[in-house]
């Protein structure tokens, strides 16, 4: 008991740089994978041919191989391949390739959520603005984007979610997220060595980060409940 | 000179030829109605003058000016189209209301937009004469409100409101922006009986304050007592035309007794 107080502030230091890492993550892959997500879903519902289907062979490769093989292949290609290591050895390098990895997949997956949200609002919110002179970017941003949102809050925080839980997936390019964190104490690290506890112990920053987000999605959900 | 002339229009999807050379005349102030079964093209005719559809070939004449000619492409130029289709105002079925909008906001949305358009490009404009237009627009729409009797409801969203009133909504918006000629399809075939009659209330209403009308409908007794001109329609083309006495109660062709009778 004695020793584990004594290493208990040393591990929350330690869990509390690596989650910001893991935060920081979290937020640069939100920010930069929701337009993306819209273009990419714009891309897939294009009236030519080879533009929708440049997007749908995109979304098939990205959904359809892990999330960690990207990131190997992000971190390591240009470098081991192309002999070109552009991403350099750094913890910002490693941040810089994980956030490149993880905005594309998390925008392909996004881009369904949103494909999804825009099919489902009916064609007859377009024509009533046709009719009254509107044009399509105001109709899309006037008219159906708050639908469509109110529509994909429940899909979007599911995949939100799990987006806070496939961070520590960074860890595979040696990101020091918060996982990485706790098992650095396993190997040895301030001291330490051999304890478990820290890794276990990062369920707990999970759990209450992914808390505050249900929460938050709640209160979003709830504030839309105006209209039908 | 007549208000709206229709020349020629023809519409096809894929192999099947909905609209078979349509040729018709409105006046102003005139209210016509146009009737027939379903898959007759009636519905169809009325998108192809609001753009909704694009018809195949024909000409389009709203007072006296073409709007559409299949064989005019400056014509059928997006932004041309957009300008053009204002000379209709269109009252769907389904109401089609912005359900995240108040009943006022549905209304002055796409006027506040395009006046906000207009100041925009132009940089200089005057910053309380903006404000004095978009305050002109509500003034408007609080108007034609009180014209469909729902004044009170102006803050309600349209999920608060009856499918009738919604409907009187939906005219009203409709109004907003002066069309030459309003349209409706077939108003008030989502409302129960009761519903209804408030709905072709306002209509008969509009025709007293002297609207150019077309109106698609199954509401035989209503499109004999209010209309001015009646159109048959019956498999893409028009079977018979003339005042709604004349198709109401001497009808030449068989296709239409045997309509009206069922």
């Amino acid at each position: 008991m004695e020793q584990f107080l004594e290493q208990f502030p040393i591990v929350i230091n330690s869990l509390n740089v690596g989650f910001l890492q893991t935060l920081k993550l979290f937020a640069v892959t939100l920010i930069g994978a929701l337009p993306l997500g819209l273009l990419i879903s714009f891309g897939t519902r294009s009236k030519i041919k080879i533009i929708s289907g440049f997007f749908k062979i995109i979304i098939w490769i990205v959904r359809g191989t892990p999330l960690m093989i990207q990131l190997l292949i992000i971190f390591y290609f240009p470098g081991l391949v192309l002999n070109k290591p552009i991403w350099g050895g750094s913890e910002a390098g490693r941040f810089a390739a994980s956030s490149v990895a993880f905005i594309f997949n998390y925008a392909c997956y996004f881009s369904e959520i949103f494909r999804g949200g825009i099919q489902s609002i009916p064609v007859g919110q377009d024509e009533a603005g046709f009719v009254l002179g509107m044009t399509k970017t105001q109709i899309f941003f006037r008219v159906k984007l708050l639908q469509m949102i109110k529509r994909i809050v429940p899909p979007m925080s599911n995949e939100i979610l799990t987006l806070v839980k496939d961070t520590s997936l960074a860890r595979i390019i040696a990101l020091q997220e918060i996982i990485w964190a706790g098992q650095a104490f396993m190997k040895g690290s301030q001291g330490i060595s051999g304890a478990i506890w820290p890794l276990f112990f990062t369920a707990i920053y999970y759990l209450v980060f992914n808390g505050i987000l249900t929460v938050l999605f709640g209160r979003i959900e709830k504030k839309l409940e105006y209209f039908k | 000179m007549a208000l709206l002339e229709v020349n020629h229009i023809c519409k096809s999807f894929k192999h099947v030829e909905v609209l078979k050379d349509i040729n018709f005349s409105l006046d102003k102030g005139d209210v016509l109605a146009i009737i027939g079964s379903s898959g007759s093209g009636k519905t169809t005719l009325l998108r192809c003058l609001n753009f909704l559809e694009r018809p195949d070939s024909g000409v389009i004449c709203v007072d006296g000016k073409n709007i559409f000619d299949s064989n005019d492409p400056s014509l059928l130029k997006e932004s041309v189209i957009r300008q053009n289709r204002l000379h209709f105002g269109m009252v769907f079925q389904q109401f089609n209301l912005f359900p995240q909008y108040t009943v006022l906001g549905n209304l002055t949305l796409a006027a506040k937009l395009a006046a906000k358009n207009s100041y925009a490009k132009d940089k200089d404009g005057d910053n309380s004469s903006e404000k004095a237009v978009l305050d002109d627009i509500d003034k408007r729409a609080m108007q034609l409100l009180e014209k469909v009797g729902l004044t009170a409801k102006k803050d309600s969203y349209p999920c608060e409101l009856s499918g009738g009133q919604q409907q009187r909504v939906a005219i009203a918006r409709a109004l907003m922006l002066t069309p030459d000629i309003l349209c409706f399809d077939e108003p008030t075939s989502a409302l129960d009986p009761e519903l209804t009659k408030e709905v072709l209330r306002v209509i008969r209403g509009l025709k007293s304050s002297d609207s150019t009308m077309i109106v698609v409908t199954h509401e035989m007794d209503f499109a004999r007592e209010v209309a001015d001109k009646v159109i048959f329609m019956a498999n893409g083309i028009i079977e018979e035309a003339g005042t709604s006495e004349e198709v109401f109660t001497n009808p030449k062709s068989p296709i239409l007794k045997n309509f009206l009778n069922s």
